[in-house]
């Protein structure tokens, strides 16, 4: 057997100054960011109040709440939440399909093949921004104040919400469009609506479709949460049961709301790839 | 140049008419039923959700007098006209704002820390044992989808009013997003360096650290920053339910009609939202920058 020279590192180190003489700069950024961020995880315990007996007495008492939630049982309001489920479910996709129907205009706004003048896009993009900044729950509260406690505020606040995020996804879906279609349609002496019409909407409405899908099965998870503030569906019943410490429907009421989410992926999932299977064929 | 287009005879044409017609007809009558049956689930969603056109039309307008009311101070004037006195609480507020992006910051830094753990354990090439993948990645699930202010519903009362609750509901949340993000980015890691590691007689963990860690991290980190970004969002609102950050301030404005409050408050949102976002895309594409040198 034959055993390798032990490598001379002398040798080596004068091949390969780069790497054994690294400046100290490059040696200690990364150290240097892990350590940044260490001590700012530590202030920011500091300054939100974290203390080991704090945390110790939460986490006992939550241990507590999960032997209560243990088994899960609706006793009998299993109608009652059954029937805000079927709210949640109507509000995610009425207000997805609301915010579609907006956006959709909207997005062609954005979008630079037709808009190419930044001026005008601009503020159109960044409208669309703020609106996606603010969160749905905050939208939920502005139109409880329009139109009452109930779910409608629930819809209007989903519709716009997922306005901003549509109109920034469609126009993104309109900008990656062929533009030879378009070109066809203008050949053959087809007007702006022409083209849009004929040309870039065939391109665009199975993506769009498949935005939809997904956005309506997000949204079935928002909206369980919009009745938090009063806007609907089963979220008000969840808050409510919390706030009188019924852990048993507590854990029946979560575990709805995980089988509705699991039961629409699988059937936007289905939609999804029939939709797509569609676009392949044709 | 003039030519002619020639035009079938019309005989010919009927017949390929009719051949068009019958493969476009199927076509369309499927369209149809498909939008007859999205019609009618929009309808009995419409009747769930109460939806009522009337209240609609007659409330709108009160959606556009609220904007009208938050851009207008309680002496009438416009907000614009004496900022000072619009945003009279910032200094309150800017505190409240700096909580939120602390506690998003921590609850996601925490969930990153905890999902790097459990993220080999999930993905199918580093996983030691079949039923320990399927555990983490049921767990997982579990904490994605139960959203988190369901979860800082809860802790607040577990671990009392405050930040804490939402700082933890946070971190489980990003640790079931975080943790299937990650083990998607490790199972499409190139495995011969992991062979090679191997090959030397190296533990598992020394495998994790040597082979997969150093072709993952920017990846991680990437989506990281993501996550914060998106926590910012979520901490904004973690006030509605007493866990702390500017929610509280902004739940209590709208409820007792603090009108120029509100939009403060909310101006003051947007604008924080948008510098993280700013500032999240410029590390990363630093970050990718530095990967694509390296």
């Amino acid at each position: 057997m034959t055993r390798l020279p032990a490598p001379d590192s002398g040798d080596l180190r004068g091949r390969y100054p780069e790497v054994f003489d690294r400046p100290v700069s490059s040696r200690l950024a990364i150290p240097a960011m892990l350590l940044a961020a260490f001590g700012i995880f530590v202030f920011g315990l500091v300054e939100l109040e974290f203390s080991p007996a704090r945390m110790l007495a939460g986490l006992s008492q939550l241990g507590w709440i999960t032997m209560m939630m243990i088994p899960p049982d609706p006793g009998g309001s299993l109608p009652v939440y059954l029937v805000a489920l079927g709210e949640t479910l109507s509000i995610a996709m009425l207000g997805t399909t609301l915010a579609a129907l907006l956006a959709l205009p909207v997005s062609l706004l954005a979008a630079r093949n037709i808009v190419p003048s930044g001026i005008f896009r601009f503020p159109v993009r960044r409208f669309l921004d703020s609106i996606r900044g603010v969160d749905t729950l905050i939208w939920a509260l502005v139109w409880i104040n329009v139109v009452g406690l109930g779910p409608f505020a629930g819809v209007l606040a989903i519709a716009v919400a997922d306005f901003g995020a549509f109109g920034k996804l469609f126009s993104e879906a309109i900008e990656a469009a062929d533009k030879k279609q378009v070109e066809g349609i203008r050949a053959s002496g087809g007007n702006a609506l022409h083209e849009i019409r004929f040309g870039l909407m065939p391109q665009v409405l199975p993506v769009i479709a498949g935005q939809v899908l997904y956005f309506i099965e997000s949204n079935t998870r928002s909206a369980t949460i919009i009745g938090i503030v009063g806007a609907g569906g089963i979220g008000l019943q969840l808050a409510e049961q919390i706030r009188v410490l019924e852990w048993q429907k507590v854990s029946f009421l979560i575990l709805m709301i995980l089988v509705a989410v699991a039961a629409i992926d699988w059937i936007s999932g289905k939609l999804r790839f029939a939709i797509i299977g569609q676009r392949a064929v044709v | 140049m003039t030519s002619a287009v020639s035009i079938l005879p019309a005989q010919q044409l009927a017949v390929l008419n009719d051949a068009y017609r019958a493969a476009v007809a199927r076509k369309r009558l499927r369209m149809t039923l498909a939008t007859a049956v999205f019609f009618a689930v929009l309808v009995i969603a419409a009747i769930g959700a109460e939806v009522n056109p009337v209240t609609f039309v007659n409330k709108i307008g009160n959606f556009v007098s609220y904007f009208d009311r938050i851009g207008t101070l309680e002496s009438g004037a416009r907000v614009w006209s004496d900022i000072g006195e619009w945003f009279w609480g910032w200094k309150k507020w800017l505190a409240l704002l700096g909580e939120t992006v602390l506690i998003s910051y921590v609850g996601t830094l925490a969930g990153a820390i905890l999902a790097f753990g459990l993220n080999f354990l999930a993905a199918e090439n580093t996983s030691p044992a079949p039923w320990l993948r399927f555990t983490i990645r049921r767990l997982m699930e579990f904490c994605r989808t139960v959203p988190d202010i369901v979860f800082a519903l809860i802790f607040v009362i577990a671990f009392g009013l405050g930040p804490m609750a939402g700082v933890i509901a946070i971190m489980i949340h990003s640790v079931g997003a975080l943790g299937k993000l990650f083990s998607e980015i490790v199972e499409n890691i190139d495995m011969k360096p992991v062979e090679g590691v191997r090959s030397t007689g190296a533990s598992w963990i020394s495998c994790i650290r040597f082979a997969v860690v150093p072709q993952v991290a920017a990846g991680f980190a990437s989506y990281t920053l993501l996550r914060f970004e998106i926590n910012v969002r979520g901490a904004s609102v973690m006030g509605f339910v007493g866990a702390g950050g500017i929610g509280q301030e902004l739940v209590v404005a709208v409820r007792k009609f603090f009108y120029s409050d509100v939009s403060a408050i909310l101006l003051m949102i947007i604008v924080t939202v948008f510098l993280i976002d700013i500032g999240t895309g410029w590390a990363r594409g630093r970050l990718f920058g530095k990967e694509a040198r390296a």
